[in-house]
């Protein structure tokens, strides 16, 4: 019978980091982006909790709480940010986001 | 650590559901394969004896900030937007490249540090009521933190949110 151990969800979570990582670096539509940096904290969101469940400590949930509060605030903050250069430049893709081009 | 079976259907779910989003050309479908990936870890929360932080991902990531992302989605019209995937077209090898160098030092890491040596801890209770207990008694300051930057992004939001003069718009 095989065990499912601790390698196994920090496997899982690494395999879903890289995936936020290649959303970060491939897509150009900022909302898209936006989500794969979910993705990814998400996925650090579940190393914590199977590393909690390893040692028996609750210490890992309680990180879980604010990596999410922190994330709530970022994504309250970040798409009223995006809204707001869409009013103004009519478009969302990061390619037309040049403002601070040398 | 959760039956083999189990975990596997959950695994593949949610890593489906992560390379939907990440190649869905629709906005809104990358949204829900998004929410898919959320309740597919809360599931995995549930197995790994954490049911409030599962209930948590559930109600504010899958519930309160998917529906904000759909919703700005949707007000935008930006379901199609997304153009060329890159400008360059070194952006592609570039970012598999480093993919794979990312998985590898991971793999490279558990491969050769191996897990660790000590059994599964015996589950703890992890009912509200205990996490409650621990968030007031030994992060009461990492909280009231919280609780600031809740502020400063509520107000931040409402003064992007202001309109400062008519010529602006």
């Amino acid at each position: 019978m095989i065990e499912v151990t601790i390698d196994w969800y920090v496997a899982l979570s690494v395999i879903l980091f890289v995936i936020g990582a290649l959303g970060v670096l491939l897509r150009r539509n900022a909302i898209i982006i936006f989500m794969s940096v979910e993705l990814m904290l998400n996925a650090a969101n579940l190393a914590f909790v199977a590393f909690a469940r390893q040692w028996g400590n609750l210490d890992g949930q309680v990180i879980v709480f604010f990596v999410m509060t922190v994330a709530a605030a970022e994504v309250a903050v970040g798409l009223a940010l995006i809204v707001a250069i869409f009013r103004r430049k009519q478009s969302i893709s990061v390619n037309d986001l040049n403002l601070l081009k040398g | 650590m959760g039956h083999p079976i189990i975990f596997g259907v959950l695994a593949v779910i949610a890593i489906v559901a992560a390379l939907g989003m990440l190649l869905s050309r629709n906005a809104v479908h990358s949204a829900l394969f998004l929410i898919l990936n959320f309740a597919t870890v809360a599931a995995l929360y549930v197995v790994l004896n954490a049911p409030f932080i599962a209930m948590v991902q559930i109600t504010v990531y899958a519930g309160a900030i998917m529906v904000l992302f759909l919703f700005v989605i949707m007000l935008l019209g930006a379901e199609r937007l997304s153009g060329p995937r890159s400008e360059g077209s070194w952006h592609l090898p570039l970012a598999v490249v480093l993919a794979v160098a990312l998985v590898a030092t991971f793999a490279g890491m558990l491969v050769v540090g191996g897990g660790p040596d000590t059994a599964v801890a015996a589950p703890v209770d992890s009912s509200p009521a205990a996490i409650g207990r621990l968030l007031f008694e030994g992060y009461v300051f990492p909280f009231e933190v919280t609780a600031v930057l809740l502020l400063v992004a509520m107000i931040g939001v409402i003064v992007l949110r202001t309109k400062r003069g008519k010529k602006n718009d």
